[in-house]
């Protein structure tokens, strides 16, 4: 029963609040939608620390559609043996974690140390700080300690997890696997998933502006006022048509 | 043929007298916020200098506006579409805070709090970023009348590209005034490097504004603009710039800056351009034909074949007629005495300057001859390399033979018309040794030493009436309600966030409240400030204003 609340309904409330929570911040704040940059405070740490992190949780954002979305009869089904796939994953997620990590551990010593950045931070990104680099912290564990130290045991998250993520997108929830999954993978993904619930009430919104139109659109944008042109009141006959000249 | 309109404004430097009223306005209407403490939409900048921010004209070293890659192509100079993405995390080549400027106030409490003792109490700065105490080592305009100027003017990016040997020579050589504000580009590379779009030009009169709502805070624009005059304020995370005062343009006002410049140097008004022509003008290879290149894009109105063309394109009557009346057409055009601010940088500025004649003049009188007679200015002008070299560098990519050709007309039109106002007969031929007619030359004068303020300000107002949604933005920050994110308090997602309360709407409920009130509303600010535009004089003052009344009794 406990595993339908925690991996049934929650994972539904924590989307529903991701999708609502983006709808609504848009209509309510589209004028605190952004990065909030403190570059102009301090760049020298943030030369290393943001691309670092930056690049990295890419990476591992693409890792996880890979390991999440794509399931493992596909990957095989074009010759990618199972131990291929996880030297693969293991090595390039270690990577990209650890770039993550040492880029998060930056960002965070950065930010407060640097007086003018600590004190232009909000409560709600302290908060987004710690669910950030928990599911950091654990990610990084579930891929070192599982499946390099196996400290578990042998756990195939694709089978698992995977199937589970996918399940909640489809519709067909299995509860069941999650229960089933060792406690590392369980924590990863119950923290990941208070993140995005909190993710529309963050700086993180900035993650759905990526620009990528700005690689097709026009360089100079025009925006014209013709929707209002034309409307002014006519003026009588008799007054001067540069009656707005001063004398 | 595409014609559009441009609202433009020329700066004639002969006249500046350094006073900064146009900055100092400017701040008060637009940046007296917090978050743009360091901003200064309009800086005016003693030339030679650094400049503010600092060494912003060095563009290997800030990436800034345009260049042509292998194919002759316009390309941004900090990179294409693609690096623009890659350098997204941290923008390599924004200027930090130490470049403009690390703002201050003085911690004047301590003068009234101080015990009593020996010495004076000093109210000490303190940084408007930290909180912190600090030393004041560099303003907007620190080097002001070359102050200091002998340890920091070498590092003048201009002055660098001049000569070498005349360093140690230029003050007693020089020195003029360079007032800046954002050049509202034909072919701006601030909005050509914003990836999200959000800094647009408006097609009925060309001012480049920043969409707040769209800008998501990458940063890019600063590195893109070559002037640096996009500014990111570091509360809302946003970028910032010049508006060219569109809520006074709109309904027919100049700038704030023009309006408030107390040697009336400021001259605005309409151009019309061809934009078609803006991409093969903006690429020519050569930088000295930039200059004839924007001059070519633009299109004469009183051409009946562009005014068929501007009324085919949707452009009012009366926006026509005051492009044919427009002085930045007269100057740019007909007299060609204005030169834009380093073309070079090929986003066809639109704030245009008439080049000073005042230090070939001051050289002149300082040898005893006569500074106004036609002769003795001409020789100087071809004798004093350095200040020419300099203006070139500034206004014409380096080419000397534009600046001169100004300059000798500036000095004809002196020696001319000082023949009529002392009683003499005209010489005819000092216009025609410039090339002008005797009417050319007195037309000029008159737009350069007379002009009234309907003749320097020739603004049509917009077709749109407006006025009621454009006071939103046009008086007052719309943060500015009470208890608003302006008003020091932030919103929920920090500085600036969440809806804000119309003005007008604001406006109307705090009268509504007045008039229904049984007693005179207290208009004490919170926060223990004292709001004096609200209170009247009626019923009790703001409290604070007064010390408290001691009971009579």
């Amino acid at each position: 029963m406990s595993g339908v609340l925690l991996w049934v309904v929650i994972p539904y409330v924590c989307l529903a609040f991701f999708v609502l929570g983006h709808v609504w911040r848009y209509r309510y704040d589209k004028f605190g939608w952004t990065t909030r940059s403190s570059q102009l405070y301090e760049s020298r740490l943030l030369r290393w620390g943001s691309p670092l992190f930056h690049f990295g949780i890419l990476a591992v954002f693409f890792g996880h559609v890979m390991g999440l979305g794509i399931p493992e009869s596909w990957t095989s089904a074009v010759g990618i043996s199972e131990e291929l796939y996880h030297v693969m994953a293991v090595t390039i997620g270690a990577v990209a974690g650890f770039c993550t990590l040492v880029g998060l551990t930056l960002l965070i010593y950065r930010r407060r140390t640097v007086g003018p950045v600590f004190s232009a931070t909000t409560r709600m990104d302290k908060v987004m700080y710690l669910f950030l680099a928990l599911v950091i912290l654990l990610g990084v564990w579930n891929t070192v300690a599982g499946s390099v130290l196996n400290l578990n045991g042998e756990y195939d998250y694709r089978t698992g997890v995977s199937e589970w993520f996918r399940g909640i997108f489809l519709f067909q929830p299995k509860p069941e696997l999650m229960v089933d999954a060792p406690f590392g993978f369980q924590a990863h993904a119950m923290v990941a998933m208070l993140l995005f619930a909190l993710w529309p009430f963050t700086r993180l919104v900035h993650v759905l502006s990526v620009p990528v139109f700005y690689l097709w659109r026009p360089y100079v944008v025009y925006r014209t006022r013709s929707d209002r042109a034309g409307n002014r009141a006519a003026r009588p006959g008799w007054s001067p048509s540069d009656d707005r000249v001063r004398r | 043929m595409r014609i559009m309109a441009q609202m433009s404004m020329v700066m004639n430097l002969d006249k500046c007298i350094g006073c900064h009223t146009c900055s100092v306005t400017c701040k008060q209407a637009w940046t007296n916020r917090a978050g743009t403490e360091y901003v200064w939409f309009n800086n005016v900048e003693t030339r030679p200098g650094q400049g503010y921010p600092r060494t912003y004209q060095d563009q290997e070293r800030w990436q800034g506006g345009w260049t042509l890659n292998k194919r002759g192509r316009l390309k941004l100079k900090a990179g294409g579409r693609l690096k623009n993405l890659a350098t997204i995390f941290v923008s390599p080549k924004m200027p930090s805070l130490d470049d403009y400027y690390e703002p201050w106030t003085y911690d004047y409490e301590t003068l009234t709090t101080a015990p009593l003792q020996e010495h004076t109490p000093v109210a000490r700065p303190r940084s408007l970023i930290s909180g912190e105490p600090m030393q004041i080592g560099w303003s907007a305009n620190w080097d002001d009348d070359l102050g200091g100027s002998a340890a920091t003017a070498v590092s003048d990016p201009i002055l660098a590209r001049v000569s070498t040997k005349i360093k140690l020579e230029f003050e007693q050589t020089f020195m003029f005034y360079l007032p800046r504000i954002c050049e509202h580009c034909l072919n701006p590379s601030c909005a050509a490097s914003c990836p999200s779009g959000a800094i647009y030009k408006r097609a009925e009169d060309g001012i480049v504004l920043v969409d707040q709502d769209q800008c998501k805070g990458w940063r890019k624009c600063v590195t893109g603009c070559p002037y640096k005059k996009v500014y990111f304020n570091h509360r809302t995370g946003k970028a910032e710039k010049c508006t060219f005062c569109f809520p006074r343009i709109e309904v027919g006002l100049p700038t704030v800056c023009s309006e408030t410049c107390v040697g009336r140097l400021r001259y605005l008004g309409l151009v019309l351009y061809d934009a078609d022509k803006v991409l093969a003008a903006a690429s020519v290879t050569d930088e000295h034909d930039l200059l004839e290149a924007q001059r070519g894009v633009f299109c004469d109105p009183h051409d009946p074949a562009v005014v068929r063309e501007a009324e085919r394109a949707g452009i009012p009557r009366d926006w026509i007629e005051a492009a044919q009346r427009s002085p930045i057409w007269s100057l740019i055009s007909t007299y060609k005495v204005a030169l834009p601010l380093h073309p070079e940088y090929r986003t066809m500025p639109m704030v245009w300057y008439i080049p000073p004649l005042s230090p070939v003049v001051d050289a002149v009188a300082e040898t005893g001859e006569d500074a106004e007679g036609k002769g003795n200015l001409f020789a100087a002008i071809d004798q004093l390399r350095i200040p020419v070299e300099y203006l070139a560098e500034l206004f014409t990519a380096g080419d000397t033979v534009p600046v001169t050709g100004v300059l000798k007309k500036l000095a004809a039109m002196r020696s001319y018309m000082r023949d009529i106002s002392m009683g003499r007969d005209a010489d005819p031929s000092i216009p025609a040794a410039v090339g002008m007619s005797e009417q050319d030359m007195l037309d000029m004068y008159r737009l350069l030493a007379i002009a009234k303020y309907d003749e320097r300000y020739v603004i049509p107002a917009a077709h749109a009436e407006a006025a009621h949604g454009l006071e939103e933005i046009a008086t007052e920050c719309s943060l500015d309600y009470e208890g608003g994110p302006g008003m020091g308090g932030s919103g929920p997602f920090g500085e600036g966030s969440g809806s804000n309360t119309p003005l007008a709407v604001e406006n109307f409920l705090a009268l509504k409240d007045r008039q229904t009130a049984d007693e005179v509303t207290p208009t004490g600010g919170q926060g223990g400030r004292v709001n004096l535009l609200n209170w009247d004089g009626k019923g009790s003052p703001p409290p604070g204003l007064f010390p408290e009344r001691k009971d009579p009794s």
